[in-house]
C-alpha cells in the first residue's frame, strides 16, 4: 500500500482538474451569469497548472490507486498533448461563443472534465480505469458536441455522437467482459502476463471488440462514420477540442493497451491495426477530394492522419511507439493551427466555413494566408515543414519492421492527399480575391503565430521534441 | 561565424533578403522597387560568396570539402553540408544564374512584386542546400522543399493553364520523391546513419540495392525528366513565367542528374550496372523521340522543353556508361545545359513581353527590326544544337565517346538525336528571325533593351568560353569522377568475386 502523499503527487494533474472543475462549477452557479469570461480564464488557468504540476513533479514511473493507475513519461507527454490542446481549444472559443451566444459557464467546465477523463484514460493500467475515464470523457464531449442547441445541426452532431458512441462503448466493454474472463485480471500487466502461454480465442474475440471501441475514439476506418458529420455540425471551438485533445488520449490508451497489455498477441493486434491504418488513410485521402466545408475536410484529413499515426503502432516496436509520439505532437499544432485559421473566416460578423470563402486570401490577409498555407503544406507532409518529421519517424518504424506493402500504400495515400490540401493553397493563392473576412482577434493570432512558427521553423531545432518523445517511448517497453 | 562554415552561409544568405523584403511595408512604386533591389543584391552577393568558395575550393582533391556537421535530429541524422567536385560545378551554376532570373523578372512581373521575390530566394536557398547537403534526409528536405515555392511561382504568375500546370508539377514530382523517401528510410535501416560520406562506403546487399535503385531512380527520372515521365515538363515550362523556366531548365532539371551521380551510381554500383540497359534504352527513346516531337511544337517554350528531355537523355546515357568520358561530358553537359537553356528561355522571353505571345506563327523576320536579338538566339539556338565552339558541343561530344565505348549501338542511335536538334533548333530559328517582317504587330517591335543585353551577353560569352575552353568545368570534377569510377569498379569486382566464389 502507497503512501497517500505519494499517490496524490503522482496524480496531481488529475486532482488539479477534478478540484477545479468542481469550484469553478459552484462558482458559476452561484454567479449565474451569461457572457462570462471569467470562468474560462479560471479554467484555462487551471489546464496550465496541471500542465506546470506535472513538469515539476516527480519524474519516476509509479503504480498507484491499487494498480489502477499508472504515473510514467509516456503518460506525462500524452497527457501534456491532452492539456495543450484543451488550453488552445478553450483560448479559441471565447471570440465563438460570444458571437454565437453560447458562452455558458458549462462550456469552460465540461471542457475541463472531459480532460479530466482524457488524463485518467491515458494514465489507465486496468480495464475499469479505461472504462471510468473514457466515460468520463465521452459524456463531456456529447453535451459540448450539442451545445449550440438552438442550432438544428449541433444538435443532430451531438445526438449521432452520442447514439454511435454508446454503442462503441458497449462494444468495449464487451470486449473486456471476454478479455477479463479468459484472462481472470483487469490489469495491463496482469493480462499480458496471463497471455505469455499464447491466446485463446476468446481473448482474440475481446481484443477486437476492444480495438472496435477504440477505433470509434480515434474514429479511424471503419468507424469514421460519426466523424465528417460532428466536425461539421458542433461548434468550431468543440470541433477543435475533437480533432486534438480527445484524439492525443483514444491514441494513446490504444498505444499503451496494445504494447502493456497484449505482447504476446503482437500477430493478432499488428493485423487489426495494419488493416483499419491502411482504410484510414485511403478513406482520409478519397473521401476529402469532393468536400466544400473546410471542416469536412478537415475531418477527413484527421481520418487520414489517424491512419497515418497508427502505421508508427503497426510496427509495435519502440522506434514505432516513438513515431506516433512525434507524429501526435506534431499534429496536434497543426490541427490547432488550422482551427485557428477555420475561425478566422468571419465575414460580415458571421462565420463562414466554406472552402471558396477562402478565395484570394493571400491578398486580403497575407499572415492568414501564409499560415494556413503552411499548415496545408504541412499536413501533406512536405518538407521542410513540420510534417515531414511526423511522417518520417512511423515511416522508418514501418520499414524497419519490414511492412513495405504498408509504407508504400501510405506514401501513395500522401500524394492522393496532398491533392486536397493542394486546392486549400490553391484558392488561396491563385484565385481571385472574394470579400475580405473580419478582423481577427487576438487569441486566434496569437494560436496562429505559434503554429505557424512552430510548424515552419520545427527543422531548426527539433531535437528537444525528439528526445521528449523517444523517452516516453522507451518507458512503455 | 556561430561555427558556421561558408556553405551554410550561402544557403542562408538568400533568406536575409528574405527577411528585408519581409520588412518592406506597402505596395507603393518604391517599395517593389526595393524589393526588387533587395533580390538582386541578395542574389548578387551570394554569386560573389559562393566565389569565394569556389576560391577556397581544391579541386585537386577528389573528397568532400568545406564540410561542417552540426547535431540535428539525433540518432544519425545529422546537419551536414560539403561539396566535392561533383557538387561544386552546381552550386556555382545556381548562384550564377539567380541573378538573370530576378534581372529577368525585373519588368515582366508587375503584380505581387514581394512574394514573387520572396519565392525565388527561397527557392535558391532550397537548391543551393541539394547541392550541398551531405546528409540524406537533409537533401531529401532541401529537394522536396523546392516543390513549395515552384508550385506558387507557376500557379501565381503563370498563364493561362498555370493551376493544371502547377498541379501537374507538384503531384508527379512528390510522387516520385515519397519513393525515394521510403528507400532512404530502408538505407537508413541498414546504415542506421544518413550521413551521406558514410552510406557511399556502406556495402548494401545486392537484392536491397535493385529495389532502392529503383526507388530513386522514380524521383530522378521524373525531375530529370526521362521519358515516359516527362510530360510534366512542357505543361510546366509553357506556363511558368520566364524566370521560372529558367530556373527549371537550368537548376531543377540538374537535381535528377545529380541525384543519379551522387547515389544511384556510387551507392548502388550493382543495380545501377543491372539497369543500365534500361537507362540507355529510354534515354534514346528520349532523344529520338522527344527531338521528333519538337520539330512539330508551334510553342517557342514547348519547343525548348522537348529540347531540354532530349538533352537530358545524353545525360543519362553518359552517365550510365560509367568512364571518365561519359561522367565528366554529362556533368558539362549539365552545366552547359543549364546556361544554353536559361539563355533560349530568356530570348523568348524578351519577344514574349513585346508580343505576348509564344507562337511561333506569330513571329516571322524578325532579323530586320532587331539585329541584336537575332544574334543572341542564332548564337544559343546554335550552341543548342551543339555546334563546336560552344559549350554545347562538349557536352554532347564527351558523353557520346564515353557512350560509344561502352556500347557503340547506343551512341549510335544517339547521334542520331544530334541531326535531329539541328533539324528543330534551325526549323525555329528560321520561322522566328527570317522571313518576310510583313505581320504589323512585329513593325514595331525594339531591339534589346540595355538589362536584355546585360542578361544575355554574359551568358553568351561565357558559352563561347566553356566551348573554346571546357578546362575549368572538366578539370573541377576530374578527380571525383576518378573516385566515383574507382569505387565503382572495384564494387563490381567484389560482386563478380562473390559471385564466382559461390559457383
Amino acid at each position: 500500500m502507497t503512501p497517500l502523499s505519494f499517490a496524490l503527487a503522482h496524480s496531481l494533474p488529475e486532482i488539479v482538474l477534478a478540484v477545479g472543475a468542481l469550484a469553478l462549477l459552484m462558482l458559476g452557479a452561484l454567479r449565474k451569469l451569461t457572457g462570462d469570461w471569467i470562468i474560462s480564464e479560471c479554467a484555462i488557468v487551471l489546464l496550465g497548472l496541471a500542465a506546470l504540476s506535472m513538469l515539476f513533479q516527480v519524474q519516476s514511473s509509479a503504480v498507484i490507486w491499487d494498480g489502477a493507475f499508472i504515473d510514467d513519461s509516456f503518460g506525462r507527454f500524452m497527457k501534456l498533448l491532452a492539456l495543450c490542446g484543451a488550453l488552445f481549444s478553450l483560448l479559441l472559443s471565447r471570440e465563438f461563443m460570444a458571437r454565437e451566444r453560447i458562452d455558458f459557464f458549462e462550456f469552460p467546465v465540461l471542457i475541463l472534465l472531459a480532460t479530466l477523463g482524457m488524463l485518467m484514460l491515458i494514465s489507465a493500467q486496468s480495464l475499469i480505469a479505461l472504462y471510468l475515464g473514457l466515460e468520463l470523457m465521452s459524456l463531456a464531449l456529447y453535451v459540448i458536441a450539442a451545445f449550440h442547441r438552438d442550432n438544428l445541426r449541433a444538435s443532430e452532431a451531438g445526438l449521432k455522437y452520442f447514439v454511435l458512441g454508446a454503442l462503441s462503448s458497449g462494444m468495449m466493454l464487451y470486449g473486456a467482459s471476454l478479455i477479463y474472463g479468459f484472462a481472470g485480471t483487469v490489469s495491463f500487466t496482469g493480462i499480458g502476463e496471463a497471455l505469455r502461454g499464447g491466446p485463446s480465442i476468446g481473448i482474440v474475440f475481446g481484443l477486437v471488440f476492444l480495438m472496435a471501441g477504440l477505433a470509434f475514439k480515434m474514429s479511424v476506418v471503419p468507424f469514421h462514420m460519426w466523424t465528417p458529420d460532428v466536425y461539421e455540425g458542433a461548434p468550431t471551438p468543440v470541433t477543435a477540442f475533437f480533432a486534438s485533445a480527445a484524439k492525443m488520449a483514444a491514441v494513446a490508451i490504444t498505444v499503451r493497451i496494445v504494447i502493456t497489455a497484449f505482447p504476446g498477441m503482437k500477430v493478432q493486434w499488428q493485423q487489426i491495426v495494419v488493416f483499419i491504418s491502411i482504410l484510414s488513410m485511403a478513406v482520409g485521402a478519397f473521401g476529402a477530394i469532393g468536400q466544400t466545408n473546410i471542416k469536412r475536410l478537415m475531418a477527413y484529413s484527421s481520418i487520414g492522419h489517424m491512419g497515418f499515426a497508427l502505421v508508427g503502432l503497426s510496427a509495435g516496436t519502440q522506434q514505432g511507439v516513438l513515431g506516433v509520439l512525434v507524429y501526435l505532437a506534431i499534429y496536434l499544432v497543426m490541427t490547432l493551427g488550422t482551427f485557428a485559421a477555420i475561425l478566422s473566416m468571419r465575414i460580415g460578423n458571421r462565420y463562414v466555413e466554406n472552402i471558396g470563402d477562402l478565395a484570394g486570401l493571400s491578398r486580403n490577409n497575407k499572415l492568414l494566408a501564409f499560415v494556413l498555407a503552411m499548415m496545408m503544406f504541412s499536413l501533406a507532409g512536405i518538407p521542410p515543414l513540420a510534417g515531414f518529421f511526423a511522417k518520417w519517424y512511423v515511416f522508418v518504424a514501418a520499414i524497419q519492421s519490414n511492412l513495405y506493402w504498408l509504407a508504400v500504400i501510405g506514401m501513395l495515400a500522401s500524394v492522393v492527399s496532398a491533392f486536397y490540401y493542394l486546392r486549400v493553397v490553391k484558392v488561396m493563392y491563385l484565385d481571385e480575391p472574394a470579400r475580405p473576412f473580419d478582423r481577427v482577434n487576438w487569441e486566434v493570432t496569437a494560436v496562429m503565430a505559434v503554429g505557424g512558427l512552430f510548424v515552419v521553423l520545427f527543422w531548426v531545432y527539433p531535437g528537444p521534441l525528439v528526445e521528449a518523445a523517444s523517452a516516453a517511448a522507451k518507458s512503455l517497453f | 561565424m556561430f561555427g558556421f562554415g561558408i556553405l551554410s552561409g550561402l544557403i542562408f544568405l538568400p533568406l536575409v533578403g528574405v527577411a528585408f523584403i519581409l520588412c518592406l511595408r506597402g505596395d507603393d512604386e518604391a517599395a517593389l522597387r526595393n524589393a526588387r533591389w533587395a533580390a538582386l543584391l541578395a542574389t548578387i552577393i551570394t554569386f560573389l560568396l559562393s566565389l569565394y568558395a569556389w576560391k577556397l575550393f581544391d579541386t585537386s582533391s577528389s573528397g568532400f570539402q568545406l564540410i561542417e556537421e552540426k547535431s540535428w535530429l539525433g540518432s544519425g541524422l545529422i546537419y551536414k553540408l560539403g561539396v566535392d567536385g561533383m557538387s561544386m560545378p552546381f552550386v556555382l551554376l545556381t548562384t550564377f544564374l539567380m541573378p538573370f532570373c530576378i534581372l529577368a523578372s525585373w519588368e515582366s512581373i508587375t503584380f505581387r512584386v514581394k512574394e514573387y521575390m520572396i519565392a525565388f530566394l527561397v527557392l535558391e536557398t532550397l537548391m543551393i542546400g541539394v547541392f550541398s547537403a551531405l546528409d540524406l534526409v537533409l537533401f531529401y528536405l532541401f529537394f522536396e522543399g523546392g516543390l513549395i515555392p515552384m508550385f506558387l511561382i507557376i500557379g501565381i504568375w503563370g498563364g493561362k493553364r498555370r493551376i493544371y500546370a502547377s498541379f501537374k508539377f507538384f503531384l508527379y514530382t512528390l510522387l516520385g520523391s515519397l519513393l525515394m523517401l521510403l528507400a532512404i528510410m530502408a538505407m537508413y535501416g541498414v546504415a542506421g546513419t544518413t550521413d551521406i560520406t558514410v552510406l557511399l562506403k556502406t556495402a548494401f546487399p545486392a537484392s536491397m540495392q535493385k529495389w532502392l535503385w529503383l526507388a530513386f531512380f522514380a524521383s530522378f527520372a521524373v525531375k530529370m525528366p526521362m521519358w515516359p515521365v516527362h510530360t510534366w515538363l512542357p505543361d510546366a515550362h509553357v506556363e511558368a513565367p520566364t524566370a521560372g523556366s529558367v530556373i527549371l531548365a537550368g537548376i531543377l532539371l540538374k537535381m535528377g542528374g545529380y541525384g543519379f551521380i551522387r547515389f544511384s551510381l556510387p551507392m548502388f554500383p550493382d543495380a545501377s550496372q543491372y539497369f543500365a540497359p534500361l537507362v540507355w534504352t529510354l534515354s534514346i527513346i528520349a532523344i529520338v523521340y522527344t527531338s521528333l516531337v519538337a520539330l512539330v511544337q508551334e510553342d517557342m517554350k514547348k519547343l525548348i522543353a522537348y529540347s531540354s528531355i532530349a538533352h537530358m537523355g545524353f545525360v543519362t546515357m553518359g552517365l550510365f556508361a560509367m568512364n571518365p568520358q561519359g561522367v565528366q561530358g554529362a556533368i558539362f553537359q549539365m552545366v552547359s545545359h543549364g546556361l544554353v537553356s536559361g539563355a533560349l528561355f530568356l530570348c523568348v522571353g524578351v519577344v514574349y513581353d513585346r508580343l505576348h505571345t509564344r507562337e511561333i506563327a506569330a513571329y516571322g523576320g524578325l532579323v530586320k527590326n532587331m539585329p541584336l536579338f537575332a544574334v543572341a538566339f542564332m548564337l544559343f539556338t546554335m550552341a543548342n544544337v551543339g555546334l563546336p565552339g560552344t559549350s554545347g558541343f562538349v557536352g554532347e561530344f564527351l558523353t557520346l565517346i564515353g557512350t560509344f565505348f561502352a556500347n557503340s549501338w547506343v551512341a549510335f542511335f544517339a547521334t542520331s538525336g544530334v541531326i535531329f536538334s539541328a533539324a528543330y533548333a534551325l526549323y525555329l530559328y528560321r520561322r522566328v528571325i527570317f522571313g518576310v517582317l510583313d505581320k504589323p504587330s512585329l513593325m514595331k517591335m525594339q531591339d534589346l533593351s540595355a538589362r536584355e543585353i546585360a542578361l544575355l551577353a554574359p551568358l553568351g560569352l561565357l558559352v563561347i568560353y566553356y566551348g573554346i575552353q571546357p578546362g575549368p568545368i572538366l578539370d573541377a570534377c576530374a578527380a571525383s569522377v576518378d573516385l566515383l569510377i574507382k569505387n565503382y569498379q572495384t564494387a563490381l569486382g567484389l560482386t563478380k568475386a562473390a559471385t564466382l566464389a559461390l559457383h
